[in-house]
């Protein structure tokens, strides 16, 4: 049975008043992926738009034991908690590293891609905003194409974005979910089942940030819905191999997917996209769509 | 029980002994046998311990410093590049204060490559804040990496053990292997304070600030300053405790006793040579040949690098005539690390011997004895003169 709104558990594992900018998607999952992740976890947090919004010492915005990490290291870490968990004979306690797209595509794609070959006992979570946003809005290995950041400018992004839940899926790990901070109920959801699961699981959040985005901070949630309902970001599953759309994603087919100026015109990083990008970009997407 | 194996196995059975829980190692020569050992350890039950056979020497000390921070006891070994590779983490784990054990099987750093021995690796490592420990031979090893944990544990701060590669990790010496009883003893299990706890949350490693900051209750907490000052402070009281440690080591086991400097027939001598590692021992034959030939002179190997031991320096050295100061490592546009070190912690004797630098043995040179005499000789007749120069010996220019 899907998660409710009237059966998500009133338990807040975070506390009221952090670090976060108005409208910050990362802020709605934060909060709802702790109630899925629940109190018997210790969490693992590289630098990233998380470690400011968990508070500065000695202010804590978190409920939930964290070990703050280098960049290049939070599924190492990861495992090394494992270890000693399981050294201690503390198996119970669960382990989740939460990254952001930098952390996880590019400095710490090597960790991550050494913990899975061994099958870490642990829930890994990418938020992608898409940039580095902490430290200023920077290109990363997941932003888009045509995007324009600050070491993007002018023309935007020339490369396309890395397909990070796809080589997790190389892999061959157990469990690997998108989700969106759009829809929180089917994040919940799949934490929840991934917390349940053995071996290392990968989700991969998108997360709209109005700051680095070029939004309004009310538009958050719209935008990001925007993204599912265009067919840019999909969400689903592959569980033991399997892939599945999930959610608002199983419902469209590709003749109902928005148009994706719908979702650029929203934002101004998009702003530099000339009409043969979008209409290259138009028709990948709907090749992708073909292909589901 | 005495046996007759390599410094690695030598390292691999402190390990071992002392009951380490989480084990985190990437391959690199020669330390690769070290590792090899572990696993061996594990896989054979005879080791109850988590051996993660980790993909980069970056995350072996990442999965250690987890590891650690969870409440378990933990070691990893490296050599050259992997120790550069690691030097984010190196930083990491004396600033997090957490209590890891390392042993550093010496070797140069490239490029060029060079698999062979010399001490540049650990000495770039030097300002981390990791206490360093150099072991002469096999037993010192073994009893180095016990005492390493129980000094580790008692500071909070990681330790360093390093020792020559080849000349100590390859090469098969006697040693005893202690009885895991006496080493229970010795050793008592790890307990920290502040785990990662879900009964206890902490959120550990956070971002600080430049100033102090009151907590939610009003209470000041430390900004960066005065926490990186306590790891200062802390690392300068640890002398302290490897001296308690050593004579606690001595009193259940019945060897060591200088855990700063280890002297040879130093007590009466007029020069000394002064060397880190190995190279201590080869020495003893150069003094003992100088000795039949009438000269008073002894050798001092450095077995604790870091913190650096000051006062002992300056107790074994004043009144003498002259050092003689060997080094398999540099300060690349200056001098010798340790030669900077004992000529700073001369500067207020009155006193003050000559010091001579000698850099030698870089990239596994051979180290001939007859140089070494030579060498020696040629500084004792030089007298007083108390010269800055640094000069490197085998070399075939």
């Amino acid at each position: 049975m899907a998660t409710t709104i009237l059966n998500l558990p009133d338990d807040e594992l975070i506390h009221p008043g952090n670090r976060a900018c108005a409208g910050c998607g990362l802020s709605i999952i934060y909060r709802i992926g702790l109630k899925a992740i629940g109190r018997d976890t210790i969490l693992v947090v590289p630098p990233s738009c998380l470690t400011v919004m968990q508070g500065l010492y000695p202010i804590a915005a978190t409920q939930l034991p964290c070990l703050n990490v280098t960049f290049a290291s939070t599924a190492a870490a990861a495992t090394g908690v494992v270890a000693a968990l399981k050294a201690q004979g503390r198996e119970n306690t669960k382990v989740v590293a939460w990254a952001g797209d930098g952390g996880t595509s590019d400095i710490g794609i090597q960790a991550l891609s050494g913990a899975c070959e061994r099958g870490e006992d642990f829930l890994y979570i990418c938020y992608d905003n898409e940039a580095y946003m902490n430290t200023g809005v920077q290109r990363s290995g997941t932003t888009p194409q045509g995007v324009l950041t600050t070491t993007t400018p002018v023309i935007g992004k020339l490369q396309k974005s890395k397909n990070v839940p796809a080589i997790m899926a190389a892999h061959g790990l157990n469990y690997i979910a998108t989700a969106s901070a759009s829809y929180p109920l089917d994040l919940y959801d799949k934490i929840k089942k991934a917390m349940g699961m053995p071996g290392t699981k990968y989700m991969h959040v998108h997360t709209p940030c109005p700051s680095g985005w070029g939004f309004d901070p009310r538009y958050s949630v719209k935008i990001g819905k925007l993204a599912v309902e265009t067919g840019i970001f999909d969400l689903y599953e592959i569980e033991n191999g399997e892939f599945r759309l999930t959610g608002p994603s199983k419902k469209l087919t590709p003749s109902k997917l928005k148009p994706v100026t719908e979702y650029f015109d929203t934002q101004s990083r998009f702003r530099a996209l000339k009409e043969d990008q979008i209409a290259s970009i138009q028709a990948g997407i709907h090749e992708k769509w073909d292909n589901y | 029980m005495h046996v007759i194996e390599s410094g690695n196995v030598a390292a691999a059975t402190g390990v071992k002994l002392a009951r380490t829980q989480v084990i985190a190692a990437y391959p690199i020569t020669p330390q690769t046998p070290l590792t090899e050992k572990l696993s061996e350890f594990v896989s054979k039950g005879q080791m109850t311990a988590q051996y993660i056979p980790v993909e980069s020497e970056h995350s072996a000390l990442s999965v250690c410093i987890a590891a650690s921070s969870t409440g378990s006891r933990t070691f990893t070994a490296t050599s050259a590049n992997g120790l550069l590779y690691m030097s984010e983490q190196v930083h990491w784990a004396s600033g997090a204060r957490l209590p890891i054990v390392m042993c550093v099987v010496n070797r140069g750093v490239g490029a060029p490559w060079t698999v062979w021995n010399d001490h540049q690796d650990s000495i770039s490592q030097r300002d981390t804040g990791w206490i360093q420990m150099h072991a002469c031979d096999h037993q010192q090893i073994l009893d180095t990496v016990l005492k390493a944990f129980m000094v580790a544990e008692k500071v909070s701060i990681p330790v360093m053990v390093c020792y020559d590669g080849y000349l100590l990790s390859h090469s098969y010496m006697p040693f005893e292997i202690p009885k895991q009883e006496d080493v229970d003893r010795f050793l008592p299990s790890f307990s920290s304070d502040c785990k990662l706890d879900p009964e206890h949350p902490l959120n550990q490693n956070t971002v600080t600030l430049p100033d102090v900051r009151p907590d939610i209750h009003g209470n000041m907490s430390p900004g960066y300053m005065e926490i990186r000052h306590n790891l200062q402070q802390d690392l300068i009281c640890s002398l302290d405790v490897v001296k308690e440690v050593e004579d606690r080591f001595k009193g259940i086991f019945n060897r060591g006793g200088s855990p700063f400097i280890e002297s040879y027939l130093c007590e009466d001598a007029e020069y000394v040579a002064v060397c880190m590692g190995s190279l201590s021992y080869q020495l003893r034959d150069v003094v003992d040949q100088l000795r039949n030939d009438g000269q008073k002179v002894g050798v001092a190997g450095v077995r604790l690098y870091r913190p650096f031991p000051n006062q002992a320096v300056i107790d074994a050295f004043s009144g003498k005539k002259g050092l003689v100061i060997f080094e398999k490592g540099i300060s690349y546009g200056n001098q010798g690390p340790l030669f900077t070190d004992i000529t700073s912690a001369l500067y207020q004797v009155e006193e003050r011997p000559f010091a001579h630098n000698y850099i030698l043995g870089i990239g596994g040179r051979e180290i001939k004895t007859q140089d070494l005499l030579d060498t020696f000789r040629k500084s004792i007749q030089s007298g007083r003169k108390n010269e800055i120069k640094t000069e490197w010996i085998g070399l075939k220019l």
